[in-house]
């Protein structure tokens, strides 16, 4: 059979091309652009080779803060996805309940960021805020500003606040599509609960269950607006993540060199390791 | 295995039902021998699957009683009645081998690990699918899915009873044979007692010794597929059965002959016992003869369909199926006449007199 070749179809992929370059391509090359050379303002730049990427990787801080920002994705991934799946697991599946369920769930994801960040700010204060007074009175002392294991608790109990609904709606919805004829021969079979969980339950969620961890793990691993408003990065240096840590370095000094040699590091990790992620997770799933 | 006592049992889905039509299934009760293969065949909403999910377990009933051998379970758990169901859509565990799928419902009753291997391997030669031990279930095709479905319940020696919830519906054509003809010899080899919900004609009179005909949550007829044929006790197992289904008439009996806008037709037997209400004549296509005695009819339609053709008639405004064979020809001036042995008399739509 002859194909017709047509280049005019090229024309219909142009504005798609355009929009993807402007949003981007030319933004990424920018990027690019500052991280191999160096500038003192005045539009003059000189050639820096690799020079930044060294310095960067080379860099006690930056590991710091590579390291703060893997322990802290670890920590709300062991933390969100079992608690999503046993919410979702406890959520009616129908009935009055189920849209009240659903809402509930969907309004932390519905809050601005940095309006979410305010929020935990006000209510962990010491002198004012609900929690921060109610556990202090309590005579537990807790200051976020003060003791980087309080600052470290407020971040993650925030973040597993604002984010576990979206493991549960994904959960949610892995369950809801699994036909009642499932349960009833389990039933019939004597399977136990934790049968039912493991062997119809799990594997049905598998596939949202993946892309749970992806997005936890790339949105956690990018975390910048709610700690930014709740402590700073501080105390100290103690949850200064990257994107707080390549914040201080490009706006803060004014580094740019470096800021985009980190940047582009930065970007390379979350790709390689969300792609590890989803092979082993695949693989995995293709192997049972 | 087991025999099914059903005693009055009614269900009503509503919380408070008032009348007869609040209820899913009006008053069932009868009694299903050990070792039977029962059809329940209906339409769609006929309360067949009600039935089933009550025999089961799944549903308990508003009101009556279910005995397996005369022991009373309306009140045991599905799990405790000790029963096997196959399911519409074939229902395995996807992450686990054949082999793993058929030693579930053991493994979970703590059965010893010796007697697992020997029952499992069993029961993987009865459904031919010894050489798919091995093989993780979601890579089946349908019907060996159904197949290992089936062999979870036959795994356990103990039950009391197999259900099959139409089980044969998202299987292709050519398997469903294949998987009837099965089903049927495990049923003569090991006699386990079968109920097998369809909406199938075809399907239920090939694999039931008895059909429990349902319609508007009642049984309408247990019967033999021959009986059913022959002797529908209701107009509607006539029309339900039979492809197509059973001619149904008013008419008005005078003596021992039934007359039909001024033709008379002979009864089989002369002493039709009086009947009141709503008289009719059902007679299946088969007994209609196309000729040129009888009664005069318009031919409105004639399908060939292969075997044998059907004529579509009308007697006065009356629409009359017959059935001809192939090489025969229809009549210029077309008469039909009923054999008598074929003729079924119904008062408001259930069946009177004879046999």
């Amino acid at each position: 059979m002859d194909k017709t070749w047509n280049n005019k179809a090229w024309f219909m992929v142009l504005p798609v091309l355009l929009l993807v370059a402007f949003s981007a391509i030319i933004p990424l090359m920018t990027v690019v652009n500052y991280s191999v050379q160096d500038t003192f303002g005045n539009n003059q730049f000189f050639w820096a080779g690799t020079e930044w990427f060294e310095e960067v990787l080379h860099s006690e801080r930056f590991h710091a803060s590579l390291g703060r920002n893997l322990i802290f994705s670890a920590i709300i991934l062991l933390i969100e996805v079992p608690l999503g799946i046993i919410i979702a697991l406890n959520m009616p599946r129908k009935g009055w309940g189920v849209p009240v369920c659903l809402v509930l769930m969907a309004l932390p994801l519905l809050i601005p960021w940095n309006v979410v960040g305010t929020i935990w700010q006000l209510l962990c204060r010491a002198d004012i805020g609900l929690l921060g007074y109610s556990l202090t009175k309590a005579g537990i002392s807790y200051n976020y500003a003060a003791d980087p294991a309080d600052a470290w608790f407020t971040v993650i109990i925030m973040d597993v606040w604002h984010w576990t609904s979206l493991v549960v709606l994904l959960c949610y919805a892995g369950l809801v599509s699994i036909p009642d004829a499932f349960y009833q021969a389990a039933k019939i079979d004597g399977a136990s609960r934790w049968a039912v969980f493991r062997y119809i339950q799990l594997p049905k969620m598998n596939r949202v269950l993946l892309i749970a961890v992806l997005l936890r793990f790339m949105d956690s691993f990018m975390i910048y607006t709610e700690p930014f408003v709740v402590t700073g990065g501080g105390p100290g240096n103690s949850t200064t993540f990257l994107s707080i840590d390549l914040v201080k370095i490009a706006v803060g000094q004014f580094d740019l060199g470096p800021a985009a040699a980190m940047s582009i590091i930065y970007f390379l990790i979350i790709l390689l390791l969300s792609w590890v992620f989803y092979t082993v997770m695949t693989n995995y799933d293709a192997e049972r | 295995m087991a025999r099914i006592d059903l005693n009055h049992i009614r269900h009503a889905y509503g919380a408070n039902p008032k009348s007869d039509k609040d209820y899913a299934l009006k008053e069932v009760h009868h009694s299903w021998e050990d070792g039977g293969a029962y059809a329940l065949l209906g339409p769609s909403g006929c309360g067949k699957t009600t039935l089933l999910n009550i025999i089961s377990g799944l549903l308990h009933p508003s009101h009556g009683q279910l005995l397996f051998d005369g022991q009373d379970v309306t009140n045991l758990s599905t799990q405790e009645r000790n029963i096997a169901q196959v399911f519409q859509f074939p229902v395995i565990y996807d992450t686990m081998t054949v082999y793993d799928n058929l030693a579930f419902p053991l493994r979970n009753r703590g059965v010893p690990e010796a007697e697992i291997d020997r029952k499992v391997r069993e029961t993987l030669e009865m459904i031919d699918l010894a050489s798919w031990a091995k093989k993780k279930a979601r890579g089946l095709t349908a019907d060996q899915k159904q197949k290992i479905s089936l062999g979870r319940g036959l795994v356990r020696s103990d039950v009391n009873a197999i259900l099959f919830d139409e089980p044969l519906t998202v299987i292709d054509p050519h398997m469903k044979w294949v998987l009837r003809s099965q089903l049927k010899q495990l049923h003569q080899r090991f006699g386990y007692t079968m109920v097998y919900v369809t909406h199938d004609q075809t399907e239920a009179l090939t694999f039931a010794q008895k059909v429990v005909v349902m319609y508007d949550g009642e049984i309408v007829q247990i019967g033999t597929p021959e009986e059913l044929f022959e002797r529908p006790r209701h107009t509607f197992v006539g029309y339900f059965i039979g492809s197509p289904g059973m001619n149904v008439m008013p008419v008005t009996l005078v003596g021992g002959m039934a007359e039909i806008g001024g033709h008379q037709i002979q009864l089989p037997s002369p002493g039709m016992p009086a009947a009141d209400g709503k008289i009719e004549l059902g007679i299946r296509p088969e007994y209609v003869r196309l000729g040129r005695q009888g009664m005069p009819v318009k031919i409105a339609k004639v399908e060939d369909i292969g075997r044998h053709k059907i004529v579509r008639t009308r007697l006065q405004n009356h629409e009359i199926a017959v059935i001809v064979g192939e090489g025969q020809e229809i009549p210029a001036e077309p008469h039909i006449a009923f054999d008598p042995k074929g003729i079924n008399i119904y008062a408001d739509s259930w069946r009177v007199g004879g046999q």
